[in-house]
């Protein structure tokens, strides 16, 4: 939980400076659950197994990406692993050039989830692990479009959130929130042609922006200046509101005052 | 029936009403605009809420589509992503004149919440959009409010005009 910090001024200053909060590590502890350890012992007979540990109730084993179908399939078929509830991979690429790739598997019959996870580099192929279980199929074009990981014998691997003629993989912590250039021209590119780009302009993405010099769609609060004015004409003068509301009670201007907001 | 026959001389005029084409044709089509469902989000939700019997398009004879050769209005209700830009373009472009677009809700406008890679920042910038509705989602009311004020500006324009050509952006 964040401390507690009064939140009497909310207009002039931001209360959360931690804004990129970062959660600490789930501990780690040793396989001493009797079904896990049977099952890691099992596993360990057959193929090397570089760590094991429980996080959280589950057991996380990392393995080599070479062997990533055979040990799914003991899983599934010795061991009774036989739902695929999730597969994808994350971005390690800058601080080791690696992307890591987990499967979560479950087991109905011991109700019992485990993780297998394994490292790959950045060009390197893993082998697709569809032929075991169907579910793949799909979480692994996901993650060769969001991560451009290729999938060996996949059946149809082929982008399946972007469109098919998308430039970069968004889920890179490389790729920028806002998009690369041909991602910021997608639509324009894609419909009109480049030769547009000068008609239609680049992306407005700053949902503050107020131009000063642009007084058809913008108001400039206090001076005030006929629509689509000389931004630094005369303003107008708005002394009283309301002549014809008897009940309604005028807003004295002079009184008005703009919180001053520093952040 | 002779005793219901009406004698138009004796109670209150010949039925003849004298207007100009313009307000018959603009009659016409303010009363009958279609709309072409286009929810993409959540304010299709609001659209769907007024489409039904609480808010009822019905009486501005505001009837839902789903085909764009039938439509006169887009209502533009929710999120636009990149992928589905062209689509939008060319559904708009099936859509017979005179046609006009509006962009329901904030992702609509300028693509809202949605600062991303993936989002079209507003639908002006693949359509030219007539009215923008403001709101997050907009209420139903909004939503009639708007096609009451694209009556409006239709009532004003002359059909004999050349329309203008609409800006994109």
């Amino acid at each position: 939980m964040r401390p507690y910090r009064p939140k009497d001024n909310l207009q002039a200053k931001a209360y959360y400076n931690d804004r990129f909060w970062v959660a600490p590590r789930i501990p780690e502890e040793p396989v001493e659950d009797p079904v896990f350890a049977a099952d890691l012992a099992s596993l360990q007979e057959h193929y090397p197994i570089q760590r094991a540990y429980i996080q959280r109730g589950q057991l996380v084993i990392h393995i080599d990406a070479k062997e990533n179908k055979e040990v799914l399939r003991y899983l599934k078929e010795e061991l009774g692993y036989d739902v695929l509830s999730e597969l994808s991979a994350i971005d390690y690429l800058a601080q080791d050039g690696e992307f890591e790739i987990f499967y979560q598997l479950l087991s109905l019959e011991k109700a019992k989830r485990i993780r297998v996870k394994c490292r790959i580099k950045e060009h390197e192929a893993i082998e697709s692990v569809e032929s075991i279980f169907r579910s793949a199929d799909w979480s692994e074009r996901e993650m060769y479009d969001m991560f451009g990981i290729k999938v060996n014998n996949h059946p149809n691997l082929k982008r399946i959130l972007m469109p098919d003629d998308w430039v970069g993989h968004p889920l890179r912590k490389t790729y920028p929130l806002h998009g690369d250039e041909a991602a910021q021209w997608y639509e324009v590119d894609k419909i009109f042609g480049k030769e547009y780009r000068d008609i239609i302009g680049p992306e407005q993405r700053d949902a503050a922006f107020v131009d000063p010099n642009d007084t058809c769609n913008f108001a400039r609060i206090k001076h005030e200046v006929p629509r689509c004015a000389d931004p630094n004409s005369e303003p107008i003068r708005i002394e009283k509101f309301n002549d014809d509301a008897p009940f309604v009670e005028t807003f004295d201007l002079k009184k008005a005052k703009i919180v001053n907001r520093d952040r | 029936m002779a005793q219901h026959q009406v004698n138009y001389a004796a109670s209150g005029g010949l039925p003849v009403a004298l207007t100009t084409v313009d307000k018959l044709v603009n009659w016409g089509r303010t009363n009958s605009l279609w709309v072409l469902t286009y929810g993409l989000a959540c304010c299709a939700i609001e659209m769907m809420a007024s489409g039904a019997s609480r808010y009822d398009f019905d009486r501005f004879g505001v009837i839902f589509r789903a085909s764009p050769r039938q439509a006169d209005v887009m209502i533009v209700a929710g999120t636009l992503t990149k992928k589905h830009a062209e689509f939008i373009r060319r559904l708009y472009d099936q859509m017979a004149e005179p046609k006009w677009v509006i962009s329901m809700g904030s992702c609509a406008n300028t693509g809202g919440m949605f600062n991303t890679y993936a989002t079209v920042q507003g639908v002006d910038r693949v359509i030219p959009v007539d009215i923008y509705l403001p709101g997050c989602a907009p209420r139903p009311e909004t939503l009639q409010y708007a096609v009451m004020l694209l009556q409006k500006q239709i009532r004003k324009r002359s059909i004999f005009q050349k329309p203008k050509p609409k800006r994109l952006v």
